[in-house]
């Protein structure tokens, strides 16, 4: 991601792709691309609105941002392991989408903080109960069915989230807002690709239904922390108990039109009164991060 | 910060910059490049600039290549003091493509997007978005996915000349 040591505002200057481009052949020197990665939010005013506690606001970006990057890790799983090769590009791009939207995130909330801790710091060096991500995100993939109902679950709570935030708490944060109103747009194609599959095996074959009936079964124990506020949303004005009755109905509604029935589970235990956003996660997370940041802890600094 | 003439000529140049991941359309083409303007303090001689972009998906990869690029050819007109920043709001759209971008897109065999819009509803039971073929031009086409070789593109196919071709996404 981001050279942690560039000052900040001029991460582009030394990347890889302008030595090669001013040494070759301006076409030539194309092949280069994708080699590196520049500050997400390059020359993007930092300023903190007034009134906006910048511990706040950071710990309010590693949710949201922990979130997309957890799950954006586990739909790139289903690479080379996907029913068909269209699923699989289709829920690479997802996971794209979720990638981007987690480094604006984290690379927000290392500057609203002060501490200028880059993407890279949060992804790579902190340990798993410093991640503050629900725990839907981090389960398993388990069967197609399992990770489409998740991916619905999460699609249609996040995108209500990025709305309301747009709507109501623009004036939180300003870069927080923008990731929120391009986020909301991005969602609405990953909850419409995942509540059409719902419908494809849900009103398939019996043995479909009855699949795509487990994975909503095995979800929904996980729908309540998305709803369940941490006491820094609490401070910020940005319950999202507000927005249950909303999801569950959208939800209600795409699992109607698959002919399943709602699943009834209670939610999962928390421990001791904390869960994935106070960082006690279940026993999948360990194995995600070693393989999310092995590389980074094998070779630190590295540049490629 | 200030519009002058050699900010607007810069920006005619830094426009020409082709986008990575769609070569056949520049930075303006595109609605990337949101805007080059003129340091004041650098006096009315100077010739320092701020390079404005719009990055289109969140996810997008190609933003340090746009910027690198950008840098390079305005280097070789002589613009030697150009900083790039990104502006992420208001947020970059399929709206923001130019008629002579969705010209060559279709020049392309690339179908370019209908207007944006509104967020995208969500949408349950078959749609039927109307899309012309590239190729031949017959509106008998269908999606056989939403999702393509780039974030921005989804895949599509001509019943009427049998050719499969790519179409941009609203966003």
């Amino acid at each position: 991601m981001t050279d942690r040591h560039a000052p900040h505002g001029h991460g582009v200057d030394d990347h890889v792709y302008l030595g090669l481009a001013q040494s070759d052949q301006e076409a030539e020197a194309r092949w280069a691309y994708g080699t590196g990665f520049a500050d997400p939010l390059l020359g993007v005013d930092t300023a903190l609105a007034p009134d906006v506690d910048g511990a706040d606001l950071s710990l309010y970006c590693q949710l949201l941002g922990d979130d997309a990057l957890i799950l954006s890790q586990r739909l790139i799983e289903w690479c080379t392991r996907a029913p068909e090769l269209e699923e699989e590009v289709a829920l690479a791009n997802l996971g794209l989408d979720l990638l981007g939207q987690a480094r604006l995130l984290l690379t927000r909330a290392g500057q609203a903080d002060g501490t200028g801790r880059t993407e890279d710091d949060f992804a790579y060096w902190r340990a798993e109960h410093e991640f503050h991500n629900v725990r839907l995100v981090e389960a398993e993939n388990g069967d197609f069915g399992y990770s489409i109902a998740r991916l619905l679950v999460f699609a249609t709570a996040r995108r209500a989230l990025y709305l309301r935030l747009a709507d109501t708490r623009a004036e939180l944060d300003a870069v927080l807002t923008s990731v929120a109103v391009r986020g909301a747009k991005e969602l609405a194609y990953h909850q419409e690709y995942a509540a059409a599959w719902t419908v494809r095996l849900g009103d398939g074959t019996p043995y479909s239904a009855q699949r795509m009936q487990a994975g909503l079964d095995a979800v929904w124990p996980l729908l309540d922390e998305l709803f369940t506020a941490h006491e820094v949303e609490l401070r910020l004005g940005v319950d999202p108990a507000e927005l249950r009755a909303g999801v569950l109905e959208e939800l209600a509604a795409v699992i109607a039109e698959a002919t399943l029935v709602v699943p009834g589970a209670a939610p999962m235990a928390r421990v001791g009164g904390r869960a994935g956003r106070e960082g006690v996660h279940t026993e999948a997370l360990g194995p995600l991060l070693a393989e999310l940041q092995c590389v980074a802890r094998e070779h630190p600094g590295a540049t490629w | 910060m200030v519009t002058t003439l050699a900010a607007r000529h810069a920006a005619e140049i830094a426009g020409t910059v082709p986008d990575p991941e769609l070569p056949m359309l520049t930075l303006a083409d595109l609605g990337v490049l949101a805007g080059v303007e003129q340091d004041e303090q650098d006096g009315p001689d100077g010739q320092a600039l701020t390079v404005w972009l719009t990055p289109t998906y969140s996810g997008c990869p190609a933003v340090a290549e746009m910027a690198a690029d950008v840098r390079l050819k305005l280097g070789a007109a002589g613009f030697t003091d150009v900083r790039v920043r990104l502006r992420l709001d208001p947020p970059w759209s399929t709206d923001l493509i130019t008629d002579a971008g969705r010209a060559k897109l279709a020049a392309a065999g690339i179908a370019p997007p209908s207007p944006a819009g509104a967020p995208v509803p969500l949408r349950l039971g078959p749609t039927r978005l109307l899309v012309d073929c590239p190729q031949c031009g017959s509106p008998d086409t269908e999606e056989l996915s939403r999702f393509g070789s780039t974030a921005c593109k989804a895949l599509w196919r001509c019943r009427a000349c049998r050719e499969p071709f790519e179409r941009m996404k609203e966003i």
